[in-house]
């Protein structure tokens, strides 16, 4: 099929950016969508012009590196997916498709499509775990039974990606749903629940001294997340929140 | 005398690594927070190394290529982590898991090492369960298990299909602690482009940082590569696109041996190649062959008219389909291990049987398993006399409970219902056990220079057991590297800091920055991919499933012809100070280039069949094991270690014996 693409463009940090019509020809239904990106870009390496960069790494919807936000949407259409999985047979002959990095004041552009999402590890780094040092002589793994039920839903909330599409959906720029992942993970899990306060505190307010916005219920993270995690842990990250406000020392 | 030690501690083997943390120094508080550790790659060996020795009290500084420490491929390993537990009291114990990675290695594998590693492995999921890793469990609330091909009990602990994802994000989330708390510097994109030796010893590393172009310099008392494997010289593999050996080589030309470069692991299931467009293979897990049926058809005609379109998979009768698998191996059927289920779908698909547009696929089906569980679903409800589409649609709603978001993820990348239409399948490179040279203590053949993880040789021997890659990747970097890496750490309390002005570090720099302006200022005419196809193209045909001496020397020529080319025709745009991905790949090419070299001339030398290294001209040629791979003991059992004497295609050959004194050497039959 032949497709126009255009793409966001963008030096540098401090370059404006711009958006650039590319015609593309010959796509395959068969090729995912950073393929056709791959044919697009050899083809510019061989005109002697800049290739477009854009993130990549396991292209099979588990690292979280691609980011693209293709025709107002992150990770372009289709639920559950991220844009390394998304195929070009979700498209149809003269179809035009816009190509745009994630856009948040938290993840500046680096080049091209390529942003820089440190904030996420900040936020990590904050409180994002369990202070428990490496060590041959812990108790048991099956010392502690954990309902199954609860291994399950801290499960589903710890398959997040990291790959910012929550933040890239959002009007206001929130990593709520990102922030409420792990929370909901950790402080759902025995081993988790000994610090639950202090990790709900410091992971909020390292998310605030990011730049990233507030919550206000749109839902637009969930239904682009392509690990379909729920809006429900924001609740839960908000309960987290306020408890650990109202009964600080 | 050879130039390996590899300080395999004395006595009994359940006794070495005690013996061996009982005797190793340690580093006084005071002084470890003099002492300063890179960490390359943050893997699951990588993460865990850098956490657990910043933990201790060493400045530890860790570079991963990515735009986080979270996304290291060890993130896509989907079946599950193997632990001698014994959790399901079915006879597991450490020498069990010790035993069966022994002969799951076809023998080629270090025996204390591997014992270590069996030892060790309980104690990982301690660990991980005190991060907060939410593995599966059973409704008693106790961990749940598996079983995984080449075994006969059940040890492998798992999340869902995602395993590998939550292992990495317990130890990325140790490692973001420490990062924190200030104890790890963390470079993210930023590639190591070579290792530092000063008077003998790695003492830091020149870094690219992937953003400004700026070449960095980082010393450091010891320098741990963890760096992964390097499967992506086959250019299409189920490696992430980054993967590379840049790290592993580079080291390697400084003076780290290479072991065993030849052993590659051929995955079975994986999704074919669609075109030319294609840039990584997917694979799907290994628990599909528990209840998927492998089959060709028996008649050229039938495979002939499916590779036309003129007929489908279902139209061809149960009595002419050729279930090869269980035909040649009745006793393992389609769960035989993978090296042999990968060289079988070859050894097919090149008599002509394959089964897709390229001849180079097989069947993979559920029919005859979603009937059997439609059946059983059907009497489990009391449904009396069920229609044939009734046990359809019940057996249909038992393999998508079981593989559902398998099935998900072939239908989105193939276009087609693998409920409806038998799954193609086709086996892609996977993982490589060959990797640097290290001894008792993971160190390679530089003093203070450690290899982790999939980046060393030293567990899997010839082929990889499932499950087994997350245990050594976490063995290695919580409970080993800290001990051995603190003993040789001993000696350098009063070293200082590390100069990076002397003129080891200038010349090293010099010369990435010469080789990054070649490639600016070469203006080519040919993008770095091509190089990198026409590579992995000549591997993949001559040094891939199976291997002949002809072949191989044909593709050493090919190699240095490719490399020749490459240094003359690449066409690498933009500039060095920038985000430069082109520039990046061509980096990791130019190595790749070395590389497969090399491992043609391992696969040369070693002329018996092991493992994931099947030598077409050693197979057993009569007798019920007609056919099948045959090691020569008498003349291999030993790891064959590189040594790079200046140039590419120019190495000498230093052996490394094998020993077996706990496990008898026998073939391997799953007939």
């Amino acid at each position: 099929m032949k497709l126009t693409l255009k793409i966001w463009r963008q030096n540098g940090p401090n370059d404006k950016g711009r958006i650039v019509d590319y015609p593309v020809n010959d796509v395959s239904e068969d090729m995912s969508f950073l393929e056709m990106l791959d044919v697009l870009n050899d083809d510019l390496v061989r005109k002697g012009e800049e290739p477009i960069a854009f993130d990549h790494d396991c292209r099979e919807g588990i690292c979280g590196m691609c980011s693209l936000f293709i025709n107002g949407e992150p990770h372009g259409p289709g639920r559950g997916i991220t844009t390394c999985q998304l195929h070009m047979r979700k498209f149809k002959d003269g179809d035009t498709i816009y190509v745009e990095p994630w856009r948040s004041a938290a993840f500046p552009v680096i080049k091209d499509l390529v942003v820089h999402r440190g904030a996420f590890d900040r936020i990590q780094a904050a409180g994002g775990f369990v202070s428990v040092n490496t060590s041959g002589n812990l108790v048991d793994g099956n010392a502690v039974p954990i309902p199954k039920d609860d291994a399950d839903k801290a499960f589903d909330a710890a398959t997040c990606i990291g790959c910012g599409a929550c933040v890239a959906a959002c009007p206001n720029g929130s990593a709520m749903l990102f922030v409420a992942a792990k929370v909901s993970q950790l402080s759902l899990l025995p081993q988790g629940k000994p610090e639950r306060k202090r990790r709900a505190l410091a992971m909020v307010e390292q998310m605030d001294k990011e730049g990233f916005g507030n919550c206000s219920n749109t839902g637009a993270c969930e239904v682009e997340c392509p690990k379909q995690i729920s809006i429900a842990n924001i609740a839960r990250l908000n309960r987290e929140y306020l408890v650990a406000t109202v009964t600080k020392e | 005398m050879s130039k390996l030690d590899s300080k395999i501690p004395p006595g009994p083997i359940d006794k070495k690594w005690t013996y061996h943390k009982g005797h190793a120094r340690i580093v006084n508080p005071a002084n470890k927070r003099r002492i300063d550790v890179i960490v390359v790659g943050t893997g699951l060996a990588g993460a865990a190394a850098a956490a657990s020795l910043a933990e201790q009290g060493y400045n530890v500084k860790a570079f991963c290529f990515q735009d986080s420490a979270r996304r290291a491929h060890s993130i896509a390993a989907q079946g599950g982590i193997n632990a001698a537990k014994n959790y399901q009291n079915d006879g597991d114990s450490t020498y069990r898991l010790f035993y069966d990675t022994v002969k799951g290695g076809d023998y080629r594998a270090r025996e204390a090492n591997v014992y270590r590693l069996a030892e060790v492995s309980a104690n990982i999921i301690d660990q991980c369960v005190a991060q907060g890793v939410p593995f599966a469990r059973d409704y008693g609330g106790l961990l749940d298990n598996r079983s995984f091909g080449g075994v006969q009990v059940s040890r492998t602990f798992y999340a869902r299909g995602q395993t590998g994802q939550q292992l990495l994000l317990g130890a990325y989330s140790a490692l973001m602690r420490q990062v924190g708390k200030g104890a790890v510097q963390m470079f993210d994109r930023h590639e190591m482009l070579d290792v530092v030796v000063v008077g003998g010893k790695a003492r830091g590393i020149i870094a690219r940082n992937l953003i400004t172009g700026e070449i960095e310099r980082h010393g450091a008392h010891a320098v741990l590569l963890c760096t992964g494997g390097y499967g992506n010289v086959f250019f299409l593999s189920t490696n992430a696109m980054g993967s590379n050996v840049t790290a592993a080589w580079k080291a390697h030309k400084r003076g780290a041996f290479f072991g065993n470069p030849c052993y590659t692991q051929i995955h079975p299931t994986c999704i074919p190649v669609s075109g030319t467009h294609q840039s990584k293979l997917t694979l799907m897990s290994e628990s599909l062959r528990n209840d998927g049926r492998i089959w060709v058809p028996a008649k050229l005609e039938d495979a002939k008219a499916i590779r036309e379109g003129r007929k489908k998979g279902s139209d061809i009768p149960e009595a002419d389909r050729d279930y090869y698998l269980e035909r040649r191996y009745p006793a393992f059927g389609n769960l035989v291990p993978r090296d042999v289920a990968s060289r079988a779908a070859k050894e097919r698909c090149d008599a002509g049987y394959g089964v897709n547009k390229t001849g180079e696929a097989v069947y993979l089906d559920f029919a005859a398993a979603i009937e059997r569980y439609g059946k059983q679903q059907a009497s489990i409800l009391k449904i009396a006399s069920p229609s044939k589409e009734k046990i359809t649609e019940l057996g249909r709603a038992v393999v998508s409970e079981k593989y559902g978001n398998l099935f998900d993820m072939y239908e989105n990348i193939v276009g087609e219902n693998p409920y409806d239409h038998a799954m193609k399948i086709y086996p892609a490179v996977h993982y490589t056990m060959g990797g640097l040279w290290v001894d008792y203590n993971l160190q390679t053949t530089v003093p203070g220079l450690f290899a982790l993880g999939e980046a060393n040789f030293s567990d899997h021997g010839a082929n990889r057991l499932g499950a087994s890659a997350l245990m050594q990747g976490l063995a290695d970097g919580y409970f080993v590297a800290p001990y051995t890496v603190s003993d040789y750490l001993a000696d350098d309390i009063r070293t200082g800091p590390i100069d990076t002005k002397s003129p080891e570090f200038e010349a090293a720099e010099k010369e990435q920055k010469d080789r990054i302006n070649h490639f600016l200022n070469n203006k080519g005419s040919k993008p770095v991919d091509d190089f990198h196809r026409a590579l992995g193209k000549v591997m993949w045909d001559k040094c891939g499933m199976a291997r002949n001496a002809e072949g191989l020397k044909q593709a050493i020529q090919e190699i240095r012809a490719i490399r020749e080319d490459f240094w003359k025709n690449v066409r690498v745009p933009g500039r060095a100070d920038e985000f430069n991905q082109e520039l990046e790949k061509a980096g990791r090419v130019a190595d790749f280039l070395e590389l497969g070299e090399l491992m043609c001339m391992d696969a040369l030398h070693r002329n018996e069949s092991c493992g994931g290294h099947f030598r077409e001209e050693s197979q057993e040629l009569d007798g019920p094991q007609k056919g099948e791979a045959k090691r020569d003991d008498a003349n291999f059992a030993y790891v064959a270690a590189w040594e790079w004497l200046g140039e590419a295609g120019k190495a000498e050959l230093h052996k490394e014996p094998l020993t077996f004194e706990e496990v008898k050497l026998t073939q391997r039959s799953y007939k």
